[in-house]
């Protein structure tokens, strides 16, 4: 073994540093989206109850992340309107 | 106006139940009124670590649910009389912890103590998370290792997003903890520096707790390192970050073992 290929193999720290880095700038993405799809979910169902009774998997919020574009999809599935008017004049 | 501080990591075995019995106990040594909480319910160890052991009668557990009153269940330091242990429960179930439960616990403590200093079990899951949840302010404990480092970020994560701080939009104030450090290593390049980490992490440094045999040494005869050998390195790492949770302005070092004469001809500790 050179001597150079030797001082290399003990300086491992600067590459533990490096595979942190780019490991953690995903995993950040990964769990920040997730939030914020809970936190959007939590929201839009709040807005709507206020108005009209509704399920909970009625709202599906969804988050593509591309590499040009990112997509929120939000689908909120309506209840019947005249049932759910009747519902909420009941509570 | 007391402050409820967690410590937390998110791996197991880089030292948080040795950093809750050292800060507390620095901080009891300081005058402070300090009370420590084993939060690992199942698997406690803290009062062992604190040599408190066989005092133990009633948990946490059994405050929260009614069975025994709050000072039934505080065990006050032989050493520091303003000390206290709430120990965790070994026997019962953690499901046993409800959030209000714990609240109201808290908020008996808050009254009676300055410091109220929760240790964490490892993981995220319900204990962990409980554990921190009602905190002030967290010191998030970290080795200079990558698992320990990827660990520390996601708890921080959590800390931002699923405590009651973070809840009403306000701040949870976080401090890291690096502790095994080994400033040779470091400098040689075989182990990830304090700049490093700082970096990765991104939140104010409370201390550098260097690798030190007296921290076994010290879990071996059940006393805080800050009382069993408060010269040593690790013990003097620990005192100054009991004084800058206090707020006071310490200059960052890592303290080394200092050696007298006999140990420096025989390179190791004499006594």
């Amino acid at each position: 073994m050179s001597l150079l290929n030797f001082l290399n193999r003990r300086r491992s720290a600067p590459v533990a540093r490096e595979r942190l880095q780019i490991l953690l700038a995903h995993e950040r993405a990964v769990h920040g989206h997730r939030d914020l799809v809970a936190i959007l979910q939590e929201e839009i169902l709040a807005v709507i109850a206020k108005h009209m009774a509704i399920e909970r998997e009625k709202v599906q919020v969804k988050l593509d992340r591309g590499k040009a574009v990112s997509t929120l999809e939000i689908d909120i599935e309506m209840p019947d309107l005249a049932q759910a008017a009747a519902a909420a004049a009941r509570h | 106006m007391a402050k409820v501080l967690v410590v937390t990591s998110g791996k197991g075995g880089v030292g948080k139940t040795t950093s809750t019995a050292s800060l507390g106990a620095a901080l009891a040594q300081g005058g402070q009124r300090v009370v420590v909480i084993d939060f690992d319910v199942g698997l406690r160890n803290l009062d062992l670590v604190m040599g408190a052991e066989r005092r133990v009668v009633f948990d946490l557990i059994n405050v929260v649910q009614g069975d025994a009153k709050l000072a039934q269940a505080l065990i006050r330091d032989k050493r520091i009389d303003t000390l206290s242990l709430l120990p965790a429960s070994q026997t019962r179930d953690k499901d046993a912890l409800t959030s209000d439960g714990v609240a109201k616990v808290l908020a008996e403590l808050r009254e009676k103590f300055d410091w109220v200093i929760c240790d964490s079990p490892a993981g995220i899951e319900k204990g962990a998370t409980l554990a921190m949840y009602h905190a002030d302010a967290a010191v998030v404990v970290t080795n200079p290792e990558v698992s320990s480092v990827r660990d520390s970020d996601r708890i921080i994560g959590l800390l931002d997003s699923k405590t009651q701080r973070a809840e009403r939009g306000e701040r949870m104030e976080k401090h890291l903890l690096l502790t095994r450090y080994d400033s040779a290593r470091a400098a040689r390049g075989e182990m990830l520096k304090t700049e490093d980490v700082l970096e990765i992490l991104s939140i104010p440094l409370l201390g550098i707790i260097p690798e030190s045999e007296e921290v076994l040494r010290a879990s071996n005869i059940g006393a805080p390192i800050t009382l069993s050998n408060p010269a040593s390195a690790a013990g003097r790492a620990y005192f100054d970050a009991a004084k800058r949770l206090r707020g006071e302005d310490i200059p960052m070092t890592v303290p080394v073992e200092r050696r007298g004469l006999m140990g420096k001809l025989f390179g190791r500790r004499v006594a």
